[in-house]
Order: C-alpha cells, then structure tokens, then sequence
C-alpha cells in the first residue's frame, strides 16, 4: 500500500496542467490525431519486429534491469569511481545540485571562455533545465543542431517526443517554417530538400561555434567516458570541431562497466526507433589535442526520486521513447498536452516527483492498460507507478470535490448491500424513465459520445434469489 | 459451507449485465462445478482506488475478504476486478478484523472466469458444452486480463503466441474470429479515465470500433463488461449495430439470443 508519511515535493512554478482540455483541443482536428497515431503506430510496429529479431530480448530486459537497479542501488559510488575516472581522462566534471545551478555552471565555462556560440546536439536534460532561455538572455547564442530539435526550435515550441521532438509536425508545416526562418522557397515540403536546407544552415553554425553542447546516454564509472547515441552525426560533428565541449547528464546515467553497453545499446534504439543501432554510438573517453571536455552531472530532483520507495526505479529509464509510441493516450494526445518536458508514461511518473501540484493530472492521463510496462527496455512498473501516483494526489488533496464525494459515496454504497441494492434499483429505474436526453445529460462526460447501459429489469442478485434461493 | 467454489460478480455486471452473471453460472453449472454466489461484498474496491482513493476503497476491499475467505476458488467475472483482488487483497489488515494473511490467501484463490475455464477446467471439457455461434466476431481481451492476468501474449513481449481466449472459443462451432490489425490496443474506458478524459476515451473505443468493423467482425465478444460498457455506448449512440457479449454467454449459448 502507498506511505502516508510521503514527503510531498514544493509546489513550484508555472500554470497547473490539464491533460484532459489540452487532450480535447489535440482532438478537435480528428484527421490530424489520426495521423498522429499512425505515425506513431508505425515506430512501435518497427519496434515490435527488431525486437523480434532478437533472440532472448525478454532475457536482454532482464539483464538491463538488474545493472540498472544495481548502478541505482550503488549510485553513490558508482558516481564517485565515474569522477575519478574521468578526471584521469583530462575531463573536469562538475557537480549541479538543480537546474538553475546547472544553468550556471555551463554559462560560467562560457564566459570564462569568452564564447558566445553554442552548438547543442540533443538533450533532454537542458530542456529540464530550461538552459536555451537562460543563456540567451545573457546573450549566447544557441542552435539546436538535432534535426527535429532544430525544428521546434525555430518555432518557439518545446520538443513533444523525447527522441523524435517534431513529431506532431507535418512536413508541410516543416517547409513553412524554413520558408519563414530559412528563406527555403515557399511551398517546398520534400524531406529531402528540406533536411538538406537545414545542413546548409547548420553547417554554418557548427563551423562559427565556440562550444558544443552533448547530452550522454550512458556514463561508464569503470573507464570514464561516456556514449553518445545519434543518428544524424550532429553531437559527432560538434565535438569534433567545437573547442571547448560541455557533456551534461542526468547522475541516473551511470552504468558500472563498459562491458554493460553491450545489453544497453542492443535494446536503445530498437525499442525507440526499432533500428538495429543508432547511426553513431560514439565512445567519447577524453578531451581531443586542445580542446576542454566539461561534464555536468545534474541531480534535479533525481536523489529525492531515488529515496521515493515507490519510484525509484522510474530513474532505470534510458530514454528510448518507446513507452510514448505505444501509449494509446499518448498517440492520441501529443506530447505537448503533458505541459512537461518528458511526456508520455515516464513523463507521467516523473514529473509529479518534482512538482505534484502542476503536473497532478498526469498519472490519470491513462487507462492503466500496461502496454508501457511492457514494452519498456529496462521494464519500469510505469503502470503500477501511475496508480502509485494517483493516490498521492488525492491524498494530498489535489482532486476536485465533486470527484471526492462521488467516490466516498460510492464506497459507502459498496460497503452496505442493502444500500447497494436500493441505490442500484434506483439507477436502473432512472435510467429506464428519464426521457433520453435528460438520461445524457444526467451521465455527463459518459453520455456525450456514448449510450448508457440498458438497464435490466432486475440485478443478478435479485435473479439468483428468485432461482437459487439459499443464502443468495 | 456449501460450496468450495464462489463466483464474484462485480457490481456494474450485477445492476446493469444481470444476464451475463447468469451465464456464467450456467456455464459452470453445466460443467459439473457447484459454485456460491455469496451476497455481501457488492464491490472489489477497484473504481475506487483507480481513480486515487485506495484508503477509501479499502474497506470494500475488506469486505471482499471477510465474504470470500471461506472459499478454496474465488471465481471473477472480470478480469480487471480480478487483477484489483490479486493485487490489493493482501493489503487488507489496516482496517482491522482480518489479517493481511487472510487477505493474500484471498487474493492466492481468486482467478478469473476464463482463466478459471482454460487453466483448471481445460479446453476439451469446454468442447462438452457443445456451443455453437454463428458469424464472425472480434475478441477483446481487457487491458489487465491480457498484460496482468496472462490471458494471452500481449503483442510487446517476444515470447511464443499462446491465447486462452481463442483457445476457449475454439471450442464453439460456428464461430469465426476476425483478425484485428492492433488485437490487444486499449478500448479506452478504463474506468474514470472514460469521464476524467472523455474526449481520447472516445476516441480510443472509436478507432478500436473501426478495427473491428473494417475487418468484418459482426459483433465483440470480450472478458470484461467494463470495455464493451464503454464500446457498446458509443456503438449504439452511433447505430452501428454490433452486439457484444461475454465470453461466457457465447459458452452458455444465450450470446444473440436476448
């Protein structure tokens, strides 16, 4: 059962999420959410037949599972040997309590550095931490370099997936943008042309950058390094130009030896893209000739998300995705009407751990139907952590009166049979007399879209009395 | 004690699908199995601690525990209710009076209809019913049913195929089965989530009503009321004409017959 003595997060910043308004809108345009869901579909439809093709992929989860519960178990000192490790590489790691100092420290080895051009290849992380807007407002100049990312990034808009962010995007609107932002000849939606225009422009930005910026799939506390995992080359092109290089992760990153990528990158881009491997894994183990490697490893609410018994082991996530392409509400719902910066399943049981109060109404965005659960790399009880959840926001009073007292009305019901059979008549009757129009309104949000039950004219309980007599 | 073997019948199947408990009676009468349908637990506590309110929910669940102790099967007629029992039954002792013992052993019995039929009964006893049904049909397997219960290989995992449900309805004659292009996609009702998130639980049960329909499915046969409560509403507020019935009145032989 869920612990009462849960100690709740503060309740931070920012306007309160509604899932279900922010749902209905993405619904309105029905052909758009059924483009939406297809695409998706497809990437998952991908996923299923590259995991297939792996003989013991159950076994894989398995083993993933257990090195990451054990790196998760051990973080202290996985953490410690990773920081040592890298120092002998020539890396200087840094150690950032939240975002705001994470934010800090990356602008602070700009200014020192007298850089004002920043190359970012994907990373979630800086998303979290919100680090375009604080830069930019101390005049650095910051260019997404992810295809996708770039994309967003042009529009003013957040990623809505965490591996393909433009994903809500037609490639129609794709070429608008350019046309706007990129000068590309109006009208212009071949992907080609435009992933080619987009290169163009970047190059540009890579050539003049005075620091890249790389997030880092998997820190390796045994060697030191760490992994980068992409597919257009863009992280690759930054670190070997930039020179100064900035890798910022998430401490949840650690894995123990080098020889635990072997189970990692064989699961991470089948189940995110159903790609046998990413395009690059590259294995960054120090600075090249001249230039300075910076590692920013960022806490953020990770250490309070591991002391959670009930939601620690949200912190296994590789960031693969996959649980976004199979959630059926996801697919129908696009990423941005989570209002956070993972969405999705594992959006949903993080990021009420760093503010309940916002983001209360992501663990009911679900129907608990498990498929996330069970297409998840590293197998996180997402489904089981969205019941978890949900209980926690009621108990800290964040549901509505209405939903309160309908609830505890209907357990007390439950709790009398007698009471529980007169009620029920009473259902059943009213939904037989009431003019059907009335009957609607009375069921609500049921009865917009659908009928209610046709009420029969007595219950089991009353049938098997009349048939079985007894005790019945 | 008169029986060893107890039937629970969710309270939404009690009020409003009366005609699907009795066949799910008559199904195991007819095999030669006594069962109790005891009178006193309305409700497993599942909608309840669903929607965030499990310390509410407790006392029902408790009393779930207290009417079904006595029995060495606790038989669901549902598969979520079932996976709530399995789940949660063992958490009972706060409310006094039993011992979470008692609850764990409650929710070690309890099973759930057609798993009940596949795995104790077996598939060749069920060809003894000698059902018949005529037509073509989807099936749904309920989300928890499917992913918590094991009822068939949910299509994420990469293990060998098995489905119980088919497996089972293998033993009607007559009956075709309708291959679905997503076979095990959520319904979309999941219990508040249908009026906490109307508009993508519509939308949901509607792509799920299209798979059906495109792929010549006359009508959806499934192990839990709850999804086609929600399917069946928006398929008759559309009038499209598709029943849909439990496993069981396909078993009983009253499936079309109402």
């Amino acid at each position: 059962m869920t612990q009462r003595s849960f100690e709740l997060p503060v309740v931070g910043a920012g306007p309160r999420v509604d899932h279900a308004a922010a749902a209905a809108a993405f619904n309105a345009d029905v052909a758009r959410t059924d483009w939406h869901d297809a695409s998706l579909w497809f990437v998952r439809e991908k996923r299923d037949r590259a995991a297939g093709a792996v003989p013991d992929w159950e076994a894989l989860r398995d083993r993933a599972s257990a090195i990451k519960e054990h790196a998760l178990t051990h973080l202290d000192e996985y953490l410690v040997r990773f920081e040592e490790n890298a120092t002998q590489n020539g890396m200087q790691v840094h150690w950032a309590r939240d975002a705001d100092e994470h934010n800090r420290i990356v602008h602070g080895i700009l200014s020192a550095a007298g850089a004002r051009k920043l190359v970012k290849s994907k990373s979630m992380l800086t998303e979290e931490c919100g680090l375009n807007p604080y830069l930019e407002a101390r005049g650095i100049e910051v260019v997404d370099t992810d295809l996708g990312e770039r994309i967003v990034q042009l529009r003013g808009e957040g990623p809505s997936h965490i591996v393909m962010p433009a994903i809500h995007l037609k490639k129609e609107e794709v070429g608008e943008t350019f046309h706007d932002k990129l000068g590309t000849p109006a009208g212009l939606a071949d992907p080609n042309a435009l992933a080619g225009a987009a290169r163009e422009h970047l190059r540009q930005r890579f050539l003049a950058a005075d620091c890249t910026l790389t997030g880092i799939n998997f820190a390796i506390a045994e060697t030191g390094g760490f992994v980068v995992c992409t597919n257009e080359g863009n992280a690759d092109l930054g670190m070997a130009l930039a020179p100064i290089h900035i890798a910022s992760v998430g401490i949840e990153k650690i894995i123990p030896r080098v020889e635990d990528l072997g189970v990692f990158l064989r699961l991470l881009a089948r189940s995110a893209t159903g790609q046998a491997v990413t395009a690059y894994s590259t294995h960054v183990h120090g600075p090249r000739e001249g230039q300075a490697l910076h590692v920013v490893l960022v806490d953020n609410g990770r250490t309070r998300q591991l002391a959670r018994e009930e939601f620690w082991r949200s912190l296994k996530c590789i960031r693969c995705g996959a649980c976004m392409n199979t959630c059926p509400i996801y697919r129908r719902s696009g990423g941005h009407s989570y209002g956070s910066t993972v969405p999705g399943p594992i959006g949903s049981v993080l990021t009420p751990g760093l503010d309940l109060d916002r983001y209360a109404s992501l663990p009911f965005a679900s129907t608990l139907c498990g498929s996330c659960t069970a297409v998840c790399p590293v197998k996180i009880d997402l489904d089981a952590q969205l019941f978890r959840w949900r209980q926690h926001v009621v108990e800290s009073g964040k549901v509505s009166l209405v939903k309160r007292v309908a609830i505890d009305g209907s357990t007390r019901v439950f709790d009398r049979p007698r009471l529980f059979r007169v009620f029920g008549a009473l259902a059943r009757v009213g939904l037989r007399l009431l003019p059907a129009p009335l009957a609607r309104r009375a069921a609500g949000a049921w009865g917009r879209t659908r009928e209610a039950p046709v009420p029969p004219s007595q219950s089991f309980r009353s049938w098997y009395r009349h048939h079985r007599g007894g005790q019945g | 004690m008169a029986s060893s073997v107890a039937l629970f019948v969710p309270c939404y199947v009690d009020q409003f699908f009366p005609h699907v408990a009795i066949a799910a009676l008559t199904v195991l009468e007819r095999l030669g199995i006594q069962v109790d349908v005891p009178e006193g637990a309305a409700c497993c506590g599942q909608p309840a601690a669903n929607a965030g309110f499990a310390r509410e929910g407790h006392s029902t669940i408790a009393r779930f525990v207290d009417v079904y102790a006595p029995y060495e099967r606790i038989i669901v007629l549902s598969g979520s209710c079932a996976v709530h029992v399995k789940q949660h039954a063992g958490e009972v002792a706060a409310h006094g009076g039993r011992t979470d013992s008692a609850g764990a052993g409650v929710a070690e019995r309890t099973t759930e209809f057609c798993s009940y039929l596949h795995d104790e009964l077996g598939v060749d006893w069920i060809a003894g019913l000698g059902a018949t049904y005529n037509g073509c049909v989807a099936v749904h397997i309920g989300c928890h049913a499917l992913r918590s219960l094991g009822l068939a290989r949910p299509s994420e995992l990469q293990v060998r195929p098995f489905d119980k449900v088919r497996a089972l309805l293998g033993a009607v004659r007559g009956l075709e089965i309708a291959e679905l292009t997503r076979p095990d996609e959520c319904c979309g009702f999941g219990g508040t989530f249908a009026v906490g998130e109307p508009a993508v639980s519509t939308k949901m049960g509607r792509d799920k009503l299209r798979d059906i329909t495109t792929h010549g499915a006359q009508a959806v046969v499934s192990t839990d009321m709850s999804c086609l409560m929600h399917l069946d509403g928006l398929a008759r507020r559309e009038r499209m004409g598709l029943p849909m019935y439990h496993v069981a009145e396909v078993l009983a032989g009253t499936a079309g017959t109402r």
